[in-house]
């Protein structure tokens, strides 16, 4: 490592200076000299591929941390509600509250709502029960299970590494099983490893992997795709590569294309890359550029060189830096608008990598006929205030009277968005 | 084995985790709150049985027992939720918490949030704190746990906490031994090797 750079270092590195300034070369006297005995001990930076690669040494991103829920919801009564803002005409109150750290949803034939958890060890079950509603665990002593998907009465459950299932879930929530194991076969890295999980038209069981650090090139056979395997957990394949962490996927009602979002890249910049919303098509390519080239047209700073992107699926939308684009559904309810008919309800839980926070709403997106995205405009905001915020969306999910549920993993609550009535 | 260089306070089992103690915090007449019918007794006599191991004055002298003063008071909530809850397992800490409520779990944590931070004492090695700070710097733990590692939100204080916790801590991160709340952690210490590990705790324990 050049000295220079060293000295470049340890100089806006607020810790060593305060080091340098405070610590003393013996007991309790002053070092004067301290400052070169630290140089020959400094060492190089990260190597490339490390998970701090590309952590600038500004001020200003030394403030930046990530931000963690508390894991005690929030009383119902303090729940911010009446600052959730949704176009005229719409409604939003809280369906439930006490769904500690509230993640996935997924809603059972019978009406029961499911709410996966990330940084909590429970799945919660919200149901009416002699005519109220009620909020309990259904399973716990897991790990990371933020991933829920539902088919023919069965709950399958992704925890940090493995699936499982409850059969005939909605017929057992008094007593409820322990889930059995569908497949195990994934990593156990923690970076990344929570997963978001779908059933797709084909009937197969959709499981990400994401990369197991901020920026890196991991073993593509193992990383940074997305799986797909039979609901017994057989036949297990990567369907696409080059995708980041995505926590949310569906699929188009009429087309049966496969769209998802992907978060970018972070500790880069304040503005680039933004986050995306991707499409898989036949004809499309089957990466989608991490870690070579980001948000379609970006290459990486590091990874990138030598590499196109052009030979990379290019998002069909982007959606802000760091905005944590999560949760998506198409809207198939009968509830809105005619406008949301087969658009995209998307949960932008907010960034913590950016000086001004930015996200912290549910964006629609609004196709063309071809699939293309014709618009990205805010639906639900209010979760942001003055830079700090108040909730934090994570998934959305359209009930059967055609209301959007959206969930909350800062406060554990899961609110209903309604029109008319 | 190398895993123990400059590993201090080598003795097999604190006082206060004594199987005498235990047996008293079993029967539940010197409890850390939990396990009682009825919750009687004033707050501060609660935390008594907290205090005998994590100290009194906010600073630990108990082997591997952490100092709890000065951190933010939404990080000791945490802790003591992934106790009660058995996500974090570290007896006798599962042990104490699991009768204690939402509430408790908040008061605990705002009263011990309260007690002063450690200072650090004695004379340090310059040139293993030099390793240190460049470990730090490389690594960006101020990032986080804020330049002058005194913590923030969810996020502990790590200067001047015991520098044999300080160890464990980072050897149970690295190798996902422990998990964390937040994966962050696991992300960062993995890449440390036994001998980082050695001197960022040497470094932040003698923080000042």
């Amino acid at each position: 490592m050049p000295i220079d750079r060293a000295l470049r270092a340890l100089a806006v590195t607020g810790s060593v200076a305060c080091l340098l300034a405070a610590a003393p070369a013996g007991a309790q006297q002053p070092a004067p000299g301290g400052a070169p005995a630290a140089v020959p001990a400094a060492q190089p930076p990260p190597a490339p591929g490390s998970a701090l690669y590309g952590r600038p040494d500004a001020p200003g991103a030394m403030r930046l941390a990530p931000i963690a829920p508390p894991p005690i919801p929030t009383p119902a009564d303090k729940l911010p509600v009446a600052k959730l803002k949704a176009p005229a005409g719409f409604k939003v109150e809280v369906f439930a509250a006490g769904v500690a750290n509230a993640r996935s949803i997924r809603i059972g034939d019978k009406g029961t709502v499911f709410v996966g958890a990330r940084l909590i060890d429970k799945v919660h079950a919200i149901r009416e029960k002699d005519g109220k509603r009620e909020v309990k665990v259904i399973a716990s002593g897991l790990h990371r299970p933020n991933g829920l998907a539902l088919h023919k009465g069965a709950l399958y459950i992704a925890e940090l590494s493995k699936v499982s299932r409850i059969d005939a879930v909605e017929d057992n929530l008094d007593n409820p099983p322990k889930p059995t194991l569908v497949n195990d076969q994934f990593p156990k890295d923690e970076p990344h490893g929570w997963k978001f999980i779908a059933i797709g038209p084909d009937d197969k069981l959709y499981v990400p992997v994401g990369a197991n650090a901020n920026i890196n090139d991991p073993d593509p056979n193992h990383y940074a795709h997305i799986r797909r395997m039979n609901l017994d957990g057989s036949g297990m394949e990567i369907l696409v590569r080059g995708v980041r962490n995505t926590v949310g996927f569906d699929w188009h009602p009429t087309t049966k294309e496969l769209y998802f979002t992907d978060n970018g890249r972070d500790w880069l910049s304040e503005d680039v890359p933004e986050d995306e919303l991707n499409r898989v098509t036949a004809a499309g390519k089957k990466h989608f550029g991490y870690p070579y080239c980001h948000q379609g047209n970006f290459r990486d700073p590091e990874f990138g060189w030598g590499h196109s992107c052009a030979d990379y699926e290019p998002p069909v939308a982007l959606l802000g830096a760091h905005t944590a684009a999560l949760g998506m559904r198409f809207y198939t309810g009968a509830m809105f608008p005619a406008e949301y008919r087969n658009a995209i309800f998307i949960a932008r839980r907010g960034s913590w990598n950016r000086t001004e926070k930015l996200g912290g709403d549910i964006v629609v997106a609004k196709l063309n006929p071809d699939g293309s995205v014709k618009s990205i405009e805010p639906f639900l905001t209010g979760f942001l205030e003055n830079n700090n915020y108040v909730a934090r969306p994570v998934d959305v999910e359209v009930m059967k009277d055609g209301s959007l549920l959206v969930s909350d993993d800062f406060n554990g609550a899961v609110y209903r968005v309604s029109y008319g009535g | 084995m190398a895993a123990e260089r400059g590993r201090p306070g080598a003795s097999p089992r604190p006082a206060c985790l004594s199987k005498p103690f235990l047996k008293i915090v079993a029967t539940g007449a010197l409890l850390c709150g939990a396990a009682l019918p009825s919750h009687s007794g004033s707050l501060q006599e609660r935390l008594a049985p907290c205090l005998a191991c994590h100290g009194e004055s906010g600073r630990s002298e108990t082997p591997e027992v952490p100092s709890l003063g000065g951190q933010p008071p939404s990080f000791l909530l945490i802790q003591l939720y992934v106790f009660r809850e058995r996500q974090r397992i570290a007896e006798p800490m599962n042990e104490l918490t699991k009768d204690l409520t939402d509430d408790d779990l908040r008061s605990f944590s705002d009263e011990l949030a309260k007690l002063p931070a450690p200072v650090a004492a004695g004379p340090a090695d310059p040139a293993r704190m030099a390793m240190g700070a460049a470990l730090s710097a490389r690594h960006r733990c101020g990032f986080c746990h804020s330049p002058d590692f005194s913590g923030q939100n969810q996020i502990p204080r790590i200067a001047v906490q015991r520098e044999d916790y300080l160890v464990k801590a980072l050897r149970e991160y690295s190798t996902q031994e422990r998990r964390g709340y937040d994966p962050s952690m696991v992300e960062i210490a993995r890449q440390l090797s036994e001998a980082d590990i050695l001197d960022l705790a040497y470094y932040l324990a003698n923080w000042r």
